[in-house]
């Protein structure tokens, strides 16, 4: 077990750490909701005026598009954790 | 040599790879067993993961899923993807810090409460069970259609070979030999689909090549596809219909996928929790080369039946009998296409006749039905390289990565069930005294027990094998993925409430879909009709609405109850850091 270990000693670095992580999240969830269900999705409609190779914007996405967007936020994630982590000394 | 010989050939030889791989990753303790000793490279272990996720079904009926329905079966693309970001950034990095072997034993230690953990357990294994039922299947009409042995011979040779490597080298081996399988499927599934999309629009890359001209209309692939479909009575390939239902069904196998322990297990073969956050980026993308690829193969195989059934455009004639491609003759034997000439005309017209509009043309034109009787979605893929002309030995490959896709996935279930009998059951709950060595033999005879049960119930499915699949994503999503996400997410919640929660969305996922589809699927016994449906809502779709009751049950329950013990609370601390996974491995 890790507790008691020297970065947790420090609490208001812990939860600088975890309230970093979550802002992290909740943002990239924003995205992730706004490829799929968004332009993929519901707000079609909207961007339909867009057009892609012979389609609208809103099925690239629905097909393609929002599978690179996970793709890139996944690797943003963990890009910027790791990051943070070394920030806040609880790298491993 | 004939097809069947090389077939036998390429088979056998991947075969042969994972036996050798098998022999080399032999497990010599429970880490390794459990979770290949957690020294997996995480890009590895991603080519892994994306082994594990891809069923059979993703390999052999996705892209015909799409073809058929076009723009309205995105859901499955961005569901079975976006899940992965969840689980990237939910679940994967939290549950590998807290470094034990099952999903259930988390459960149970963080809601410190062996109810908790059992009930994990069961819908684990309802779960995995389900599921592993139709890679079975899966395999064994792989082997049936490719090596002309008949369904129940395939799938007994399936579970031998999933029995050397899975037996032999639990995580260990399952990780080597998925790799191995991922690179047959992939290169399977990608070659015909570069061939065919050079040959319909010039350019190399299909994701591209579905989104530019088609050459030999002068027009956008898609818009001349959309047109045909048009003329010939079917629904567009780009529109689509329910958008919001569209929205809920990805919603639950996003949340379905993300909570699936086969695939969360593969995240504690990883060193630290750094890698398991890379990992999960990795295995999107050897997902995504096929997943983005499955729509270019959809769409593409489908304009290509068009063009040949109507060779001359819809307005002039239909393709005569003497006309038919070979590839369309060695398919018929299959029973996956089949013809008849209904009005005798020695032409095959192929249209929707249901559809109103379709009527009078047909009428004007003597037409007496749609002549293309059977036209099974899964020859959209199997059939491709024949249909782009290629090689004897491409065809090979596609059997092989069928097989391939099937093995991998169904090895990945049965060592998720296997781990929860001998970790959470035997070791936890029966005999805690039992020694390292007892243990990795009751995982072994587990894991035996498992593929013998997997392998009756594949040559006798319950006859509900399309159901299963949504019974699996449902439970999934409604009741391990809350209860994994709060215990991270919150310290508030407790063992009371995270049992209520879990029962509360596992009870409520499968009574609705009892309700709609039958007692335990069986047919004619379902007690309410599509009309009666909860705001519309269908059986598939319930998943996130039992992850809602979850999360609500479980929240109102702590919240009337003590808040948990402060070593609980340390322990949400804990994992919530990655200092310390590497410890967590050597116990």
């Amino acid at each position: 077990m890790t507790k008691g270990g020297h970065a947790l000693s420090d609490q208001d670095s812990a939860n600088a750490y975890w309230k970093a992580n979550l802002r992290l999240i909740t943002w990239s969830l924003v995205v992730w909701a706004l490829a799929s269900f968004g332009f993929g999705i519901l707000l079609r409609p909207l961007v339909s005026g867009i057009a892609v190779g012979g389609t609208d914007l809103g099925f690239w996405f629905a097909q393609q598009g929002s599978i690179i967007v996970f793709l890139i936020l996944i690797f943003n994630y963990a890009w910027r954790m790791n990051k943070l982590d070394a920030e806040h000394g609880v790298e491993e | 040599m004939d097809q069947t010989t090389l077939n036998i050939i390429v088979v056998g030889l991947s075969f042969a790879l994972y036996f050798g791989i098998a022999i080399w990753a032999r497990a010599g303790s429970t880490a390794e067993f459990y979770a290949a000793g957690r020294g997996v490279n995480p890009v590895i272990n991603g080519m892994a993961t994306a082994a594990d996720w891809m069923s059979a079904a993703s390999f052999i009926s996705m892209a015909g899923l799409i073809a058929f329905v076009g723009y309205n079966n995105s859901t499955f693309l961005m569901g079975w993807t976006g899940g992965y970001v969840l689980m990237a950034m939910l679940l994967a990095p939290y549950l590998r810090k807290f470094g034990k072997y099952t999903v259930p034993e988390f459960v149970g230690d963080r809601f410190y409460s062996n109810t908790a953990r059992v009930v994990a357990v069961v819908a684990l294994i309802t779960m995995s069970v389900t599921y592993v039922i139709g890679q079975m299947a899966g395999a064994g009409v792989a082997f049936s259609r490719f090596l002309e042995v008949d369904n129940t011979t395939g799938l007994l040779i399936a579970s031998a070979v999933v029995f050397v490597y899975a037996v032999l080298g639990g995580m260990k081996g399952i990780t080597y030999t998925q790799v191995a399988q991922y690179c047959v499927l992939i290169v399977a599934y990608t070659i015909p689909a570069i061939f065919i999309s050079l040959q319909l629009t010039g350019v190399f890359l299909p994701q591209i090549g579905m989104f530019s001209e088609h050459t030999a209309s002068g027009q956008h692939l898609l818009v001349t596809l959309d047109g045909l479909l048009n003329d010939l009575g079917f629904n567009e390939y780009t529109s689509g219909s329910s958008p919001w239902l569209m929205a809920l069904f990805t919603l639950s196998l996003m949340i379905g996928t993300a909570g699936l322990p086969h695939v969360i297990i593969r995240f504690f073969t990883v060193p630290r929790v750094a890698d398991a956050r890379w990992s999960a980026g990795w295995a999107l993308v050897f997902i995504a080369l096929l997943y983005l690829t499955a729509p270019a193969v959809g769409a593409m195989a489908r304009l290509n039946i068009m063009t040949t059934m109507w060779p001359q455009g819809v307005q002039g004639e239909a393709v005569a009998v003497e006309d038919l491609p070979d590839w369309f003759e060695t398919w018929s034997v299959t029973g996956l296409l089949g013809v008849e000439d209904k009005n005798g005309d020695g032409k095959i017209q192929y249209y929707n006749e249901k559809s109103e509009a379709m009527v009078a043309l047909a009428a004007e034109r003597g037409w007496e039905g749609n002549e293309l009787v059977t036209f099974n979605r899964d020859i959209l893929v199997l059939a491709n390289p024949e249909i782009a002309g290629l090689p004897g030995w491409v065809i090979a490959l596609i059997a092989a990565g069928g097989i391939a896709a099937a093995l991998s996935t169904a090895a990945g279930l049965l060592l998720a069930i296997s781990s929860a009998i001998s970790h959470d059951l035997i070791k936890s709950t029966i005999n805690p005294g039992i020694s390292e060595k007892g243990e990795l033999l009751a995982a072994r005879i587990s894991m035996s027990v498992a593929i013998v049960v997997a392998t009756y119930l594949g040559l006798n499915p319950p006859g509900f094998a399309a159901q299963v699949v949504a019974l699996a994503f449902g439970l999934a999503a409604a009741s391990l993925f809350p209860t994994l996400m709060m215990g991270i997410f919150s310290k508030r919640i407790n063992s009371a409430g995270a049992t209520a929660g879990m029962l509360a969305g596992l009870i409520s996922t499968t009574l609705y879909l009892f309700l709609f589809l039958g007692w335990f699927f069986v047919p004619g016994t379902n007690m309410l009709t599509p009309d009666q449906y909860l705001f519309g809502i269908p059986p598939t779709h319930f998943g996130p609405i039992g992850a809602l009751l979850n999360f609500g049950v479980a929240y109102l329950v702590s919240s009337m109850t003590a808040e948990p013990p402060k070593e609980i609370q340390d322990l949400v601390e804990s994992v919530r850091i990655p200092r310390g996974a590497g410890a967590a491995t050597g116990h």
